[in-house]
């Protein structure tokens, strides 16, 4: 008998049917991985498990564990299977933590709960899995309150809790999405290690298919409610039979196609007659240093400020692509924030089409603000749901010399929407009538509206589902070609940097350690942060590639 | 922590200096010499001088500011001219039933106001919830001296089970003075527990739909006890941010209860000296809230450091 066995489960909230008949299971000890883009109901299919579901939620079939049928236990059963039997890791490590209580208690509380030991027992027992989870007590003492650790240690303080009690299921609904490359790695193998040792089963739940092809023994596809294709990893994913399964394995390995590349210029270009056929440089960056005060850890000692970004200095020719990577906290937020004058260095100079950005009040800005523009990660976010479309897309407009007339603003609206691959009829409605690929078309029309030389792009499709992050990616490169507007495309997804860009700039704490031709550096990096970027970033090639090996050998 | 204190103090500090300034100018500008109230219409302009004189109204500004606060700081609030004793009497005299008066009723909205409001987020949307929040929104709706009215009417005068006003002071013991109260004390907290279980019910929804609450339930243990555990601490910083502004509120705001109840309280002295232009009084006993509203803002600050980590080490 199956560990889980789930048979024709529906489930509905309201009149709204979000899973419609999910047959999986899983064995004891296997690796599932969960596959589906936003709304495919595999986040449901996870709390159907735990019976966590919203209060409104009706489920109908039947899903049991270890012989249990979940869906019709009685409560208190529910809660002697919850952390016990089944352990759970979310999301959102910054949030899943109480921050009142300390890593110690929170750790602890499920053992004493289920076990009924004593505190000391039980603190003995939380010590032993933090220190298992790379967690030793000389860092991070049981005292420890959730808000002193990094967003990587508390997922591995949730991670210990789920694994406290050595659970026959483990649940993992993308543990890794908030975290960098790196961490990703880490987390992920970490989880492959507890699942080696306690001989757990694990149910992966994740949108990449590079991550679930690293993991899983099994994989599971859906798709709005519904399984679209399971079987043996390797042969799923390397035979693509069913055309859901090959649609999303070529929109995850996508490139768009970018005929005339940007020709890099020779690296230490004479600064001021520029480079010959590229012009003068568009933004020029020279030792750009940014620190920001730091608290005082006491009433007499000095506050040691925190230098951010340090040293900084490169050249972007017009309509040149260049990536920023790194990981979480390099430094390269903050840098863009500095190109985008949003922010001030605390020395160097930042020049914009030969004009100093750092010395200049907010209305000298202007004339430069126009050519620039900016797309940020969520598309939900950054627009006033309660504006037209029309109006949001406008909104650099106010950036002009010359007020353009009614007529002659809708004129313009309509072409930047045509420009994105969206309609002038799309003026008139409301952003939450838009998907989340399409809003974020929406963001880039409004980046485009001013015909801005740069535009800068921090994380534009980390939050998209692979899909429609390729359709997005395309109009950039698309942009790109036609309009020759340069681009910064901050991220640390390297799939994304291979694919739009032509150079590639690697930030480590502050400074940048490598930069050349993104091909070159993403095959061959020579710095040791971009080494780590490389080998913790997943890539499905790869991961199918050191499957077929481990199958041979 | 003791660097929290301490900074906490010495903004404090210079919150009462500020206000001192405020409050002494505001009494400067205000028409009405005191001098020639105290002497009625008909004073001589001889009589007037010379107790203007007495009174060290004749002494420079800055001076005069100098000499009442450093009276202050040793505990000299000056003499009222109409009563004719010393401030600090006064305010001691009436201080000794607002004081009781604001702590009894705050502990009953307290003691009301945080279980209803658990109570009601834990039924949310069930018959308990709408008949708690329907009967709280009746509590914030009701004006307090009706209430009041409508409890000496069945406490006192119908079960004549407690006076229906009046102060007889502590000397006779603590019973006979805490009888007088209780019914202000009902009456003043009936309003403010109906906002505090509004405040408490928002508060803890809103910390019940946190992510931190999905991983206590997934380590296994019931609503309730989640509840408990990891909802309530984290719903407490509204409910005491309200809580502090409450108890400022109940040491002054209450006049208009000592009125209907007869109670000698400090609203109702504050309200007597501006009527009598007893400058001196006015700002003795408006210095004094400004004080106890900065201690309880502290007080209130340590009760955040106390249940957040997160304030503590940011302090």
């Amino acid at each position: 008998m199956s560990l889980v066995e789930i048979e024709s489960l529906r489930l509905s909230i309201g009149n709204f049917e979000i899973l419609k008949g999910v047959d999986l299971h899983i064995e004891q000890g296997e690796v599932l991985g969960l596959v589906g883009e936003s709304g495919s109901g595999k986040s449901m299919t996870a709390l159907t498990l735990m019976r966590l579901l919203p209060d409104l939620a009706r489920t109908s079939g039947r899903v049991s564990f270890d012989g249990i049928d979940i869906l019709n236990a009685p409560e208190t059963a529910m809660n002697r299977l919850r952390g016990d039997d089944i352990g759970m890791v979310f999301q959102e490590p910054m949030t899943a933590l109480n921050p009142v209580k300390t890593i110690g208690e929170q750790v602890a509380e499920g053992i004493r709960w289920h076990r009924g030991v004593n505190r000391k027992d039980a603190e003995n027992s939380a010590r032993a899995m933090l220190d298992r989870v790379g967690l030793p007590e000389a860092k991070f003492p049981l005292t420890r309150y959730p808000h002193e650790l990094s967003g990587g240690q508390r997922q591995r303080v949730v991670i210990a809790i789920a694994c406290a009690l050595h659970p026959k299921l483990l649940v993992a609904d993308e543990p890794t999405t908030a975290l960098d490359v790196v961490l990703q790695a880490q987390i992920l193998q970490l989880l492959r290690d507890l699942v080696d040792e306690q001989k757990m089963g694990l149910l992966l739940i994740s949108h990449d298919l590079a991550v679930v092809a690293d993991m899983a023994d099994r994989v599971t596809i859906m798709r709005h409610g519904e399984v679209m294709d399971t079987g043996e990893t390797g042969r799923i994913l390397t035979e693509k039979t069913h055309p859901y399964t090959r649609q999303l394995a070529e929109a995850s390995t996508h490139v768009p196609e970018r005929t005339s590349r940007f020709i890099s210029p020779p690296r230490t270009p004479p600064h001021k007659g520029g480079v010959p056929g590229a012009g003068p440089a568009l933004l020029e960056i020279r030792d750009v240093t940014r620190d920001y005060a730091s608290r005082r850890l006491s009433l007499f000692s000095r506050a040691e400020p925190f230098r951010a970004v340090s040293g900084v200095s490169f050249d972007l020719y017009e309509g040149q692509s260049m990536a920023l990577v790194g990981r979480s906290g390099c430094g390269k937020s903050t840098l863009a924030r500095m190109i985008l004058a949003l922010d001030r260095p605390t020395s160097g100079s930042i020049r914009f089409g030969g004009a100093e950005l750092t010395t200049k009040s907010e209305a000298e800005l202007r004339p430069s603000r126009r050519n620039m523009q900016v797309v940020f990660q969520d598309p939900y976010g950054s627009f006033n749901p309660r504006h037209k479309v029309e109006r949001l897309v406008a909104e650099p407009l106010h950036l002009l010399e010359s007020q353009p007339s009614r007529a002659e603003r809708r004129e313009r609206v309509a072409q930047a929407l045509a420009e994105v691959g969206l309609s002038a009829a799309d003026m008139d409605k409301y952003p939450h009538e838009f998907s989340g690929g399409q809003r974020q078309r929406l963001s880039i029309a409004r980046a485009l509206i001013t015909r801005p030389k740069l535009i800068v792009a921090d994380e534009p499709v980390s939050a998209l589902d692979v899909s429609i992050r390729s359709q997005v990616l395309d109009l950039f490169a698309d942009l790109n070609q036609r309009l020759s507007v340069a681009y910064l495309f901050i991220t640390h997804d390297l799939v994304v940097a291979r694919a739009i860009t032509d150079q590639v700039m690697v930030m480590h704490e502050g400074e940048i350690v490598e930069r050349g031709d993104t091909g070159a550096v993403l095959d061959a990096p020579r710095s040791e942060a971009g080494r780590m970027l490389v080998a913790a970033s997943p890539d499905l090639d790869r991961a199918l590639a050191r499957r077929r090996q481990t199958a041979i050998g | 922590m003791t660097l929290f204190l301490l900074k906490r103090v010495v903004i404090g500090l210079i919150t009462l200096l500020v206000a001192s300034v405020v409050v002494f100018s505001v009494m400067e500008i205000l028409p009405g010499d005191p001098a020639r109230i105290m002497l009625g219409m008909n004073a001589t302009p001889e009589a007037l001088a010379t107790l203007r004189e007495q009174m060290g109204l004749n002494v420079p500004l800055l001076e005069r500011y100098a000499n009442w606060v450093t009276g202050m700081a040793v505990g000299d609030f000056g003499n009222s001219y109409t009563y004719r004793s010393p401030v600090i009497d006064l305010i001691a005299e009436r201080a000794i039933v607002s004081l009781p008066l604001a702590v009894i009723s705050l502990a009953l909205s307290t003691m009301i106001a945080i279980p209803v409001g658990i109570f009601a987020a834990a039924r949310r949307g069930r018959m308990g919830d709408t008949v708690s929040m329907g009967t709280a929104q009746i509590g914030v709706a009701i004006p307090n001296f009706w209430f009041a009215l409508l409890l000496i009417y069945v406490f006192a005068v119908w079960l004549r089970l407690v006076p229906a006003g009046g102060f007889p002071g502590w000397a006779g013991g603590i019973w006979p003075g805490l009888k007088a109260l209780i019914l202000p004390a009902v009456a003043l907290a009936l309003p403010q527990a109906a906002i505090l279980a509004r405040v408490t019910r928002s508060a803890m929804l809103e910390v019940l739909g946190e992510d931190y609450i999905r991983t206590a339930r997934a380590k296994g243990m019931p609503r309730r006890t989640v509840l408990w555990r990891h909802a309530l601490r984290n719903a407490m910083i509204p409910v005491l941010t309200i809580l502090g502004l409450q108890f400022a509120f109940l040491l002054a705001g209450t006049i208009i209860i000592e009125n209907v109840f007869y109670l000698p309280g400090l609203g109702r002295l504050l309200f007597q000296a501006i009527n009598q232009r007893d400058l001196i009084v006015v700002e003795g006993v408006v210095m004094l809230l400004v004080a106890s509203v900065v201690l309880v803002n502290i007080l209130v600050d340590i009760a955040y450091a106390m249940v957040d980590p997160r304030l503590r080490s940011r302090a």
